[in-house]
């Protein structure tokens, strides 16, 4: 059955803001949009009962877009403000959207300890490899000997990959797609949102204004055409060698486990401390 | 007896061939130029080859009856200016 398009965008896109976005031509940041959408309506959520919180970036500007609780907050504190939200009211859906400078450089602890705290939230990191609002500077995702314009030689650091750092820190559940794989988004966010725990979406998003141009990896969709010939789904990961692996991106969910969840522990604490009436 | 089984059979055959004959689907894409940013995602990747860039580089689709309604254009644009719809009939014969 497939969704009403036409619907779904007079039922959350924000009327009063003016469209088309701000997001260049081809940006991957409107297809994680769209499938955000989409996963909302699938899983049949009040607008009231979802709360979008945003850091700074091209990603942030996503919930000024969106008709639902929204928060757009300073650099790298998405996190710390859902945080909060979800301490003060646990039964909202909170969903951190973020990009992966946001995320992992200068919310980077925000980030590890969110996901060792096992808070029981939703952090969409949309990483394009590159700091794009901001002019092209390297992000800790950039892939060692790519072009930026603070790395015009070639940039002499590594990346590190976003999921399996999520992995490491303990969230329950991680996964990763692309932005050509926006089915799988869907799904995933969807999966993600319904997940009791911290959950991880990482979307692998194309800026070829900034990252691209630079890197000779040309336009929009060139890079979705890259995006389909790298991917490589977990099960087929599974079988392949290292060697294989290299330079290939593995989509699918990673990792999905049961760990208990930092609100329901504090409870527990609250009722064996006396403080709390109502029973858990 | 011999009758009615004649009969059955020929029912039989009515109905596989109104299987056979079944009509194919048709869809509806319908472009929002005014939102669109003219990125070339719909074009290059649809599966049918019938998404044409006008003057504007912004897509148009010349022959409607050809696509196959996968939705991969509805889902890839950015920017919200792709509707796909299953079509309707007119419902008077000089509706346009």
């Amino acid at each position: 059955m497939p969704i009403p398009a036409q619907a779904l965008r007079h039922k959350y896109l924000r009327h009063n803001k003016k469209f088309p976005h701000v997001w260049c031509p081809g940006c991957g940041n409107g297809i994680v949009m769209g499938a955000l959408l989409r996963a909302i309506y699938r899983l049949d959520i009040d607008q009231d009962d979802v709360v979008l919180a945003s850091g700074i970036g091209c990603s942030g500007r996503m919930p000024t877009y969106l008709d639902f609780n929204t928060l757009h907050t300073t650099h790298g504190r998405a996190l710390t403000f859902a945080t909060g939200i979800k301490l003060a009211k646990p039964e909202l859906n909170v969903v951190a959207i973020m990009g992966d400078g946001d995320a992992t450089a200068i919310g980077g602890n925000h980030f590890i300890h969110a996901a060792r705290r096992n808070l029981n939230l939703t952090a969409i990191i949309i990483n394009n490899s590159i700091y794009g609002m901001t002019g092209g500077q390297y992000s800790p995702t950039t892939p060692f000997g790519s072009k930026s314009t603070t790395s015009v030689y070639g940039h002499i650091e590594h990346a590190f990959s976003i999921a399996e750092l999520a992995v490491t820190a303990g969230a329950s559940f991680v996964s990763r797609a692309t932005v050509y794989h926006a089915d799988l988004i869907d799904r995933l966010i969807e999966q993600a949102m319904e997940k009791r725990g911290f959950a991880v979406v990482e979307v692998i998003s194309n800026c070829h204004v900034q990252y691209g141009r630079r890197n000779k990896l040309g336009g929009a969709v060139d890079m979705l055409k890259r995006f389909k010939e790298q991917s490589i789904t977990v099960n087929r990961a599974a079988q392949m060698s290292p060697e294989e692996l290299e330079g290939k991106t593995t989509i699918g969910v990673l990792i999905d486990r049961d760990l208990p969840i930092s609100t329901e522990e504090y409870k527990k604490v609250r009722q064996k401390a006396g403080t709390l009436k109502e029973k858990v | 007896m011999a009758e009615k089984s004649a009969g059955k059979k020929q029912s039989c055959a009515r109905k596989s061939r109104k299987a056979t004959t079944k009509k194919k689907k048709h869809y509806d894409v319908s472009f929002y130029h005014d939102w669109c940013k003219a990125c070339g995602i719909c074009m290059a990747f649809c599966p049918q080859k019938i998404i044409q860039a006008d003057k504007n580089g912004k897509p148009g689709i010349s022959e409607m009856d050809k696509c196959v309604g996968c939705r991969f254009c509805e889902i890839h644009c950015p920017d919200f200016a792709i509707t796909v719809s299953d079509r309707k009939r007119n419902r008077r014969q000089n509706d346009v």
